[in-house]
């Protein structure tokens, strides 16, 4: 240590000549040391963990062995970033976590939690270790912080991708299975829709509704929209494009179960009405077209 | 292109081969109504299955031929209309209005010949 006096030569200002040692060796060395020190006590640290774990009522959607595994599994990928500064195999151990826990109903809030303590856990023993010297500690928590923050980013934002990945397969998954063109008699086909329209889906469904008037050589179509809550212009413009589009290939179209709200913006759009032929709900929908088919439905064993 | 008119009874059929030019749907026009009053028709078929694009001319083409046609005293219907070509059409806002349409020759017959044996 460096004793100085200041310019007027008064007292004696005592600090230490420590060069704060920022240089990469220095960093280096510390955050082998900090994994040695996390290696060494892993035991102890990874069920510190776990308990904490518990404590804090997360991943409520495992059960205790599973919690232990995959602590097991993130203690060890978690020391292994530390010590190599790469984060690729943590990002991929994260993806497959995500891919394993999503299913199990397990939420953001869990994840980021329980990497959170770990962070704490960790920290907490650093402080343990070194609490003698401060001026140690102090560069050690230097090295572990920038890393440990990334660790933590690193596996919350692959969670969040890994949701936001499902969503869309499932997104796809409903769009395709929403869109059935039926055949309910001979020359009369039905096109249920169900949930929101935009504008991707409208497209979807002419072209898929136009091919089966071709296939099915259809002459009536009934669109019943009653499980569709609402929808703007610009889908409201797709809907009579759909039945003009069906006209021209020789096919009436009946709309059935238009809500107040979508009657609303027909009207508002200014549809012209003469061109689209409603009717209140399905049922009649079907009576209607029946009728144009020339169909009459009788209950069996009517007196003649 | 001449577009060959086949004589079905009292009905006229013209099946479009292919892409027609501006010139090609004029003449059709012309020669469609000539034949109407040659054949003293009651009704026509015009089959454009073979046409992958109908523009704005084309539908006001055929509209014109309908409206001829009718001053004769005969029914027009137009069909064959692909999916992707009615989609096309109504995406540009060519709707053919005013003109009958059905999905195939077989379905044109039927209308004409319903529509012949209830007014006979």
């Amino acid at each position: 240590m460096a004793k100085e006096t200041d310019r007027l030569g008064r007292g004696t200002v005592w600090h230490e000549a420590l060069v704060q040692d920022a240089s990469p060796e220095g960093t280096a060395v510390l955050l082998r040391e900090l994994v040695a020190h996390l290696r060494q006590n892993r035991t102890q640290l990874r069920e510190e963990w776990a308990r904490r774990i518990t404590e804090a009522k997360l991943l409520t959607a495992m059960s205790k062995d599973e919690i232990f595994a995959e602590a097991t599994a993130v203690y060890d990928q978690y020391v292994e970033a530390l010590e190599t500064g790469t984060f690729e195999a943590l990002q991929a151990y994260a993806r497959s976590l995500s891919e394993r826990i999503i299913p199990r109903g397990v939420e953001t809030h869990e994840v980021v939690g329980i990497v959170l303590l770990l962070r704490d856990v960790l920290a907490r023993s650093l402080f343990a270790k070194y609490q003698a010297d401060f001026t140690k500690l102090d560069r050690i928590l230097d090295a572990y912080e920038p890393a440990a923050n990334r660790i933590a980013n690193t596996v919350a934002v692959g969670f969040v991708q890994e949701r936001e990945r499902v969503i869309r397969q499932q997104q796809e998954a409903i769009r395709e299975l929403s869109t059935p063109v039926l055949q309910v008699r001979e020359r009369l086909l039905i096109l249920p829709i169900i949930g929101v329209i935009d504008s991707h889906r409208a497209r979807q469904l002419t072209e898929q509704l136009l091919r089966g008037i071709r296939t099915n050589r259809a002459k009536v179509v009934v669109i019943d929209i009653t499980g569709v809550a609402a929808m703007d212009a610009t889908v409201a413009n797709h809907l009579v494009q759909t039945v003009e589009a069906s006209r021209l290939l020789g096919a009436t179209v009946i709309v059935t179960g238009l809500s107040p709200e979508i009657a609303q913006t027909l009207v508002t759009i200014g549809v012209d009405l003469g061109k689209m032929n409603t009717v209140g709900d399905l049922q009649g929908g079907i009576e209607q077209a029946e009728r144009l088919l020339g169909y009459k439905v009788v209950p069996i064993g009517a007196s003649s | 292109m001449e577009v060959p008119v086949l004589k079905q009874g009292p009905f006229l059929i013209a099946t479009v081969q292919a892409a027609l030019t501006d010139e090609d749907l004029v003449h059709l026009r012309r020669a469609m109504v000539e034949r109407v009053v040659i054949s003293r028709s009651l009704g026509v078929i015009i089959d454009v299955t073979a046409m992958d694009i109908m523009d704005s001319f084309a539908s006001r083409t055929l509209r014109e031929i309908a409206q001829m046609i009718r001053l004769r005293g005969a029914e027009t219907i137009i069909v064959g209309i692909q999916p992707e070509v009615a989609f096309a059409m109504v995406q540009l806002g060519i709707t053919l209005e005013g003109v009958v349409t059905a999905l195939d020759l077989e379905e044109g017959l039927n209308y004409l010949k319903q529509k012949f044996n209830s007014s006979a």
